[in-house]
């Protein structure tokens, strides 16, 4: 052998034993320190280059460690959980590269044990669905209701897509819509199943199935000229009393009138209510009962700058103009109380004159965590004075 | 010669020099759109000239990446378009060797034509920077091991867009730039890549802009050009500190500045050529309304300047004059910038229909290439090969190896 050759088979030797040590799981890793180096990163990238030497460590596990890896994902924040995904995705990875099968007993046991966060379990689907591609169609059917945001709507897509296929006077295919418009919790998917069946005759309550707010009292226009209403602070943010007066927008009176909407979709649109201002903040409030004390999300849509206060106390604020008016793109966390609940919502209009530019408008909501609505009475308001 | 230009010229802007035949950012090497490679067939379809098509996970208008034996591509999929991907495909075979999905961690609305992976990744020897439109920021070596992540959404939680962020990270040397301008917090970050910390940062105008900055070298030191609609600015791209900066004239916020000679060319209204003066500023030094550009960003090589207007004409100018010398009329919409391989045009519409066009005194498109998936991303040249992406396909076109 030329001394050239050895020269190459030694070089693959070494690439060999390089691989090898690479792949073998890293013995008596202590997962739980490992994953706590990931949660320490913090603001600004601090803390990435002791993140990426974990990474690398948590890379190198065998598959053995992918529940407790999962597992993690439950207490992790935003980020950690980045470096956690992507860490299993490169033992996942290795695995099927090397044609070694996945623990898919004990992924489907994590997938099912809905303790776990719906991100961790989303993955070990995703694991089970490369191990076994018949997995959607064994695992999704019961998957409807899941407590998962994404489980449930890959579950719920599913079935959409099945019960399209019926034919158009099927009445199985019409309650098998009734019962997926129950379970979807994504707007968009919500809409697509509400209009399949206005599609197969059967008329749909979008308002109530997004549970929208539609009845508040209004208080406008107030100034906003050069954005400055953003930072004032007009009499309805500092106390909400329904029968008192106050100075608006030029010089004029402005009362608290009551305000309803039959929009499918929930919207009081201000341009018709107040009128086509520019420059003009309005204010609207609701008093709602809650059945309990519970977290909720304020979820609202309002293309122009938007604050939110629950029970007197900010929650949400966004300057921004004009870029959208989608569903939930304002989702405001929030804690109800048993009974009685004040929503104060503030919408400014800035001066844009282009024609894309004059909506004024918002809608709102109030959801778990998953997006069902939560089972709120609207109140009368009556006319003594309450916090905000 | 050329390669060696090239090279040269890279090292010397302070762009992380990228071996001739990559295609390492935003509009290739030194981030102009032209490639020095030869040999690009004029004609493909089904059956001709794709050597190798690979399935995407999801939507894209980032553009592909090739450094060394390696394509990158990013995507994004699932509920709300949470789903972040990074993608690694070998460039002979279209293998996918690797990939790592993120989950989004800022907003992800946005107009329907775009998505979350609408930057186009940064790539400089081993590593890969990958920016989305959700602000989550990864870098990762060619291998698919993880260096360094940032939230952005989480860092500046003031920043807000519902319309879709489009502007890519360039490389200058070891920072990464990411730009972020928005109707909510903006600034533009000079990032140490090697660590994912702030080297600085910078403030920016609180306006949607989808500019990708471009860099190049001016009395002997590296300036780094960031449009916005209000203002173009000239930084140090090592400091951060402002060089010089122009606010006279209303800009357009999609299409990225371009450098001709000692020349700033802007689009505008029509199009504008500044060039710094003292004291911080700019001068105009020609303005025309005829070089007007929509999406596309303009492409300058050989003293002329190339832009594709609104309605979808392709228009020369003499790039020290503003003077138009010939216009063409192409079928579009475009939104991919156009990028120029051995004396030709190539100009992906929205259709997926690449428009071949041999450059000269008498211009001509030489062919019409239909792939009929839409297209939105502008395609990488590298390797003798042209890498266009589709929201479901990566495709590499390119001779068969004889």
């Amino acid at each position: 052998m030329s001394s050239s050759r050895v020269s190459i088979v030694n070089c693959i030797l070494g690439l060999l034993t390089v691989a090898l040590v690479v792949a073998a799981p890293a013995p008596g890793a202590d997962i739980a320190a490992l994953v706590q180096r990931l949660n320490a990163v913090g603001p600004e990238g601090a803390g990435n280059p002791d993140a990426a030497a974990a990474w690398a460590e948590l890379s190198r596990l065998g598959p053995d460690a992918l529940p407790q890896l999962l597992a993690a994902l439950d207490n992790t924040s935003p980020t950690a959980a980045n470096w956690l995904r992507s860490a299993i995705d490169a033992i996942t990875e290795r695995e099927r590269r090397a044609s070694r099968p996945l623990p898919v007993a004990t992924l489907e046991t994590f997938l099912r044990d809905t303790r776990h966060s719906g991100k961790a379990r989303r993955l070990a689907y995703e694991l089970l669905c490369c191990a076994d591609a018949n997995a959607p169609h064994r695992l999704l059917p019961a998957m409807l209701n899941d407590p998962g945001a994404e489980l449930r709507y890959d579950a719920v897509a599913a079935a959409f897509a099945e019960a399209n296929k019926e034919p158009m006077d099927s009445a199985a295919a019409k309650a098998t819509l009734l019962k997926l418009l129950g379970a979807a919790r994504e707007p968009t998917q919500v809409e697509e199943i509400a209009r399949a069946l206005e599609q197969r005759g059967e008329a749909v309550d979008l308002t109530a199935t997004f549970g929208f707010i539609t009845h508040w009292h209004l208080a406008a226009p107030f100034d906003n000229t050069a954005g400055k209403g953003w930072q004032t602070v007009y009499p309805p943010e500092q106390q909400v009393d329904l029968g008192a007066k106050s100075r608006g927008k030029g010089g004029t009176e402005v009362a608290w009138t009551p305000c309803s909407t039959a929009d499918k979709n929930g919207s009081i649109d201000l341009n018709k209510v107040i009128g086509k201002l520019k420059n003009a903040v309005a204010y609207a409030y609701a008093a709602v009962e809650s059945p309990d004390d519970r977290p909720v999300e304020v979820r609202a849509s309002s293309s122009a700058a938007l604050k939110i206060y629950v029970n007197g106390t900010e929650v949400f604020a966004r300057e921004s103009y004009h870029q959208s008016y989608a569903h939930d793109m304002h989702v405001a966390p929030a804690r109800f109380r048993k009974g009685r609940n004040t929503i104060l919502i503030k919408v400014c209009q800035n001066d844009q004159t282009e024609e894309w530019a004059q909506n004024w408008m918002f809608r709102v909501r109030v959801t778990d965590a998953l997006g069902t609505p939560v089972p709120l009475t609207v109140l009368k308001p009556d006319a003594a004075k309450e916090p905000r | 010669m050329k390669r060696l230009l090239a090279f040269g010229l890279a090292v010397s802007a302070g762009v992380a020099p990228a071996r001739a035949t990559d295609w390492p950012q935003f509009r290739g090497p030194n981030l102009v759109g032209v490639s020095t490679e030869t040999g690009l067939p004029e004609r493909w379809g089904p059956g001709e000239n794709v050597r190798w098509t690979a399935d995407l996970p999801g939507r894209g208008l980032s553009c592909p990446v090739v450094v060394g034996d390696r394509v990158f591509v990013t995507a994004n999929s699932g509920m709300a378009q949470t789903r972040l991907h990074v993608l690694c495909f070998d460039v002979e075979s279209g293998q996918r060797l690797w990939e790592r999905q993120f989950w989004a961690t800022g907003q992800t609305l946005c107009h329907p034509k775009t998505c979350m992976a609408a930057p186009t990744p940064a790539a400089a020897g081993r590593f890969l920077y990958a920016l989305f439109g959700s602000g989550d920021l990864a870098a990762l070596d060619v291998d698919g091991n993880l260096r360094w992540l940032r939230s952005l959404a989480a860092d500046y939680p003031r920043m807000t867009n519902h319309v879709g962020r489009g502007a890519s990270p360039v490389l200058a040397d070891d920072v990464l730039i990411v730009p972020m301008e928005n109707e909510g917090e903006s600034y533009l970050l000079g990032i140490d890549t090697a660590t994912g910390r702030n080297r600085w940062k910078a403030r920016r105008p609180a306006e949607l802009c989808y500019t990708t900055p471009t860099l190049t070298r001016r009395d002997c030191r590296a300036e780094l050009l960031v449009q916005s609609p209000r203002e173009l600015t000239a930084y140090d791209p090592a400091t951060g500190a402002k060089l010089w900066s122009f606010d006279g004239e209303q800009l357009s916020e999609i299409p990225s500045p371009v450098v001709a000679g000692d020349l700033v060319l802007a689009a505008a209204r029509g199009m504008l050529a500044l060039r710094p003066k003292g004291a911080g500023s700019a001068e105009i030094v020609w303005t025309t309304p005829k070089l007007s550009t929509a999406a596309p960003t303009p492409l300058v090589d050989g003293g002329r300047v190339y832009t594709v207007n609104a309605s979808d004409i392709l228009v020369c100018g003499d790039a020290a004059t503003g003077k138009e010398l010939w216009r063409l009329r192409l079928k579009g919409p475009f939104t991919a910038s156009p990028v120029l391989a051995g004396g030709k045009l190539f100009l992906v519409n929205e259709g997926g229909v690449t428009a071949v066009v041999r450059l000269g005194e008498m211009s001509e498109i030489v062919a019409t290439n239909d792939l009929k998936e839409p297209m939105l991303a502008t395609p990488a040249v590298a390797r003798g090969c042209l890498f266009q992406r589709s929201d479901a396909h990566l495709f590499c076109i390119g001779r068969k190896p004889s």
